[in-house]
């Protein structure tokens, strides 16, 4: 196998907040009729959680699944075991209609740490962050590019843009961090 | 600014994540119809000044089309729906009757 890279190679820039490709992440797309006792089935032993609600997502020990849209999940595996995980689900919904895509590298995922890590986000994205629940995973646009991000961590957020913008992405972060750029204070 | 609620993933979605579509409720006719009958489908739209039935897509989100209405005049937004409709729920009509008591309806 070709020896895999992840879109910048884990670049990071500090500011008042401190951003950093988070490199190498497994990603799959998996498409498909969400209520069907099948799918959560083949999610629960992929992932290792249930299919999550509208708009959120669930994370343990480093797998997980994100609700994209209401037929759309996005599951998070460590990247070695993105292949094997697609095939367990092609394998589970064969009989389905469905789709399960390996997107690890197309995609490209970015941490965002820092007590005011949500005011770049917010100088970046049309969401009112401060509304933003728990788990919640929010699909949306960071300056002119398609994101989804959620909170991680307390003080850090996760963002996933398509591998392709991952250098704009980068950049944009990277100003909106800038000392000096705070929003306010607190 | 407008912002309408996804009635798919209830994110209220600002203007800037959305995509419009244009008018909502259209009759398409295709191979068959009278030359008439196409012409209206393919140029002619109401372009009211009140009320409007619109088809925007949550683009920059779920990715799903929905419809809204709204008035063009006060950008005033009577409500949001899923687009597996052929027309609009009777309570949203119902609402914009009670705000707009001379609109003449959707069609």
């Amino acid at each position: 196998m070709s020896n895999a890279v992840s879109a910048l190679q884990g670049k990071s820039a500090v500011g008042f907040a401190t951003v950093t490709e988070a490199g190498l992440q497994g990603m799959i797309t998996l498409r498909g009729d969400l209520k069907s006792a099948k799918l959560k089935k083949a999610v629960k032993s992929a992932a290792g959680v249930d299919v999550p609600a509208a708009r959120r997502i669930t994370l343990k020990s480093g797998r997980g699944a994100g609700w994209m849209s209401p037929d759309e999940l996005l599951i998070l595996v460590p990247y070695a075991e993105a292949r094997a995980t697609v095939e367990a689900l092609s394998k589970a919904l064969a009989d389905d209609h469905h789709l399960v895509a390996d997107v690890s590298d197309a995609r490209a995922m970015f941490r965002i740490k820092g007590d005011k890590a949500d005011q770049v986000l917010a100088k970046l994205c049309p969401v009112d962050l401060k509304t933003l629940a728990d788990g919640e995973l929010r699909r949306t646009r960071a300056a002119q590019v398609a994101a989804a991000l959620w909170q991680s961590d307390k003080g850090e957020f996760t963002l996933v843009s398509f591998r392709s913008v991952a250098d704009y992405v980068f950049g944009a972060l990277e100003l909106s961090a800038r000392s000096g750029s705070e929003l306010s204070a607190s | 600014m407008l912002i309408l609620d996804c009635p798919y993933c209830g994110v209220k979605a600002e203007e800037t994540e959305l995509q419009a579509g244009g008018e909502a409720h259209l009759k398409r006719y295709g191979p068959g119809s009278s030359d008439e009958e196409f012409d209206g489908y393919m140029f002619m739209r109401k372009n009211p000044k009140g009320v409007h039935f619109e088809r925007w897509r949550h683009a920059y989100g779920c990715g799903k089309w929905f419809l809204a209405a709204r008035c063009t005049a006060t950008l005033e937004v009577f409500g949001t729906y899923p687009a597996q409709t052929s027309a609009p729920p009777a309570d949203l009509q119902a609402k914009i009757k009670s705000k707009r008591p001379n609109w003449e309806g959707y069609k």
